[in-house]
């Protein structure tokens, strides 16, 4: 366990416990992983795989059967360190309406450092920070009831980012919004990652997302079957098929031609690399 | 139909009536209810009138807003009316096949109407002028002595904020169900009164699980934000009591007071 790690996760196993005829059902075996501080991870699988059990470890919402998860070289099994834990970790839900604990947008950011006893006149100066740096400053009185998904689950970053976290775990933020919604929240948590060195963690089965960040996990069946660059990671094609993802179009394209004959690389992820890509291939040719 | 419902709405303002501390308002309130509840005759009736009139035109909520409120509520108003219209003794004025109008019953039904109308008007006017937050906070204050013999305050306070947080969730959510299941050929119009309310158990079904069901999401997503109990808990926006907010206090009792010695004379 180095010093340069937020979270690591050694050998871990969860055993979601049985009822009298249904028995254990054990998620992990022996699962390694270490989040690098100030990197931007993603975790891809597709549902039931594992991934949302796996961030829960994160936080110490659930505790490992075996094995040990320390964040920030602490170890989140000591009860003593819970709070410590859940300030250093923040975590983001799929449903932004749960998430959301008062009828006034400002209230509701100022939920978790009410909770560790922060004086009253940091609390304002933590909101307004958490607030600005969401892009939801003018927002700060309103009901959280009558904004958009996007801006809810914005809401509910801000809520986290008052904690002053060292690092974000969001598991599926983007799941329940739209288009629109999807891209204000993605380009937030860009934001917090390049600007703030804030570490962040982001669970999702959506593949254009993964490609946001530095680095991809992809698990299936609660283990890790790939880990690396996005560009790495999705020139695996048939690994990821196999894990019942889909690949990105871009790379689907590729790796088609490829299949055909033609001697293209599969390492171009966003549309304009694709094009350019081929317009090089045919430029050759 | 549900969005008619204006329970627990707050109006952000920034009013001498908004900007006073919520356990004052709350105090006030209670003593409001005890003021009207002591009116006899018209002079006591037309003080405390004149007083909620005034409130009102302070906070400057619109009269549509609290006529709104009461429309729910419509229907009780006008049957007490009635009730007290028809059955009240006294000097008939009319008669006409079994009723009788008497003078008394015509009083009697004016100041019921009145005194109902301004107890909604009146207790409303706390939740459109005080955010929630600060309403539970003031509460979770003026309970506290009772924390000492292990009533669990700042729990039920924190309930009681979650559930007014909730209200608009759920009846936009009580409308997707609505709809969904009309979609597909569910009848909530036609019947009688029984089969209709039968009709809503297809309602209520999806309602308490989707229920369950935050109230588990939000119960995490709270932990992870760290809380654990009122214990160690600041706020952001500290409650204090200003000089104004005596004065007001002190003018609430001394009214009430006032109206109880005045309805002693039968005024």
């Amino acid at each position: 366990m180095r010093e340069s790690c937020a979270i690591s996760v050694e050998q871990l196993t969860y055993d979601y416990p049985g009822s009298e005829d249904t028995p254990a059902i054990q998620v992990f075996e022996g699962l390694d992983l270490e989040v690098e501080e100030g990197s931007f991870v993603a975790v891809l699988g597709h549902n039931g795989c594992g991934k949302s059990t796996l961030a829960k470890h994160f936080n110490a919402i659930l505790l490992p059967t075996g094995g040990s998860v320390h964040v920030y070289g602490l170890d989140t099994r000591d009860e003593a360190l819970l709070l410590q834990i859940r300030q250093k970790v923040g975590m983001v839900f799929q449903n932004p309406d749960n998430q959301i604990v008062s009828n006034v947008v400002e209230e509701d950011v100022a939920f978790a450092p009410e909770n560790l006893g922060v004086p009253p006149e940091k609390i304002r100066r933590r909101v307004d920070e958490a607030l600005q740096l969401v892009g939801m400053y003018q927002y700060r009185e309103h009901a959280p009831h009558l904004l958009s998904g996007g801006q809810k689950q914005r809401i509910a970053i801000a809520g986290i980012i008052a904690m002053r976290p060292k690092c974000i775990v969001l598991d599926e933020p983007t799941a329940m919004l739209d288009p629109q919604g999807r891209k204000e929240v993605l380009a937030t948590i860009s934001r917090l990652n390049k600007e703030n060195q804030i570490t962040v963690v982001l669970i999702t089965h959506h593949m254009p997302e993964a490609c946001l960040a530095g680095r991809v996990v992809v698990m299936s069946d609660g283990g890790i079957i790939a880990d690396g660059t996005p560009k790495e990671v999705f020139s695996q094609v048939e690994l990821l098929r196999a894990a019942g993802l889909t690949v990105p179009e871009t790379t689907m394209l590729l790796y088609e031609l490829r299949k055909e004959g033609y001697n293209l690389p599969l390492s171009a992820l966003s549309v304009e690399e694709c094009a350019q890509t081929l317009r090089a291939f045919l430029a050759e040719a | 139909m549900l969005k008619d419902i204006t329970l627990g709405q707050y109006f952000p303002g920034n009013t001498p009536i908004h900007r006073l501390d919520p356990r004052t308002k709350l105090i006030w309130v209670v003593l409001y209810i005890v003021a009207l509840f002591s009116a006899q005759w018209l002079l006591t009736y037309g003080l405390v009138l004149g007083l909620l009139i005034a409130v009102v035109a302070l906070s400057k909520i619109q009269f549509k807003v609290i006529l709104k409120s009461m429309k729910p509520l419509l229907f009780i108003i006008l049957l007490t009316g009635l009730l007290n219209l028809f059955y009240t003794q006294g000097t008939p004025l009319v008669s006409f096949w079994i009723f009788t109008i008497t003078r008394e019953g015509i009083f009697s039904a004016v100041f019921m109407v009145l005194r109902i109308s301004m107890l909604i008007t009146g207790t409303f006017m706390l939740t459109y002028t005080t955010s929630p937050i600060a309403l539970t906070d003031g509460l979770e204050r003026l309970l506290g002595p009772l924390k000492k013999i292990k009533v669990p305050v700042h729990e039920l306070t924190m309930m009681m904020c979650i559930a007014l947080r909730f209200i608009p969730t759920l009846i936009e959510e009580t409308d997707k169900i609505i709809s969904a299941q009309k979609a597909r050929g569910a009848d909530f119009e036609t019947g009688s009164i029984f089969s209709r309310a039968k009709a809503l158990i297809p309602i209520l079904v999806p309602l308490f699980i989707s229920s369950f069901r935050r109230a588990d999401e939000l119960a995490v997503a709270m932990e992870c934000r760290c809380y654990h109990g009122g214990e160690g808990r600041t706020r952001l926006k500290e409650l204090s009591y200003r000089r104004v907010d005596y004065i007001v206090l002190i003018g609430g009792l001394l009214f009430v007071a006032g109206i109880i010695v005045l309805a002693n004379l039968g005024l």
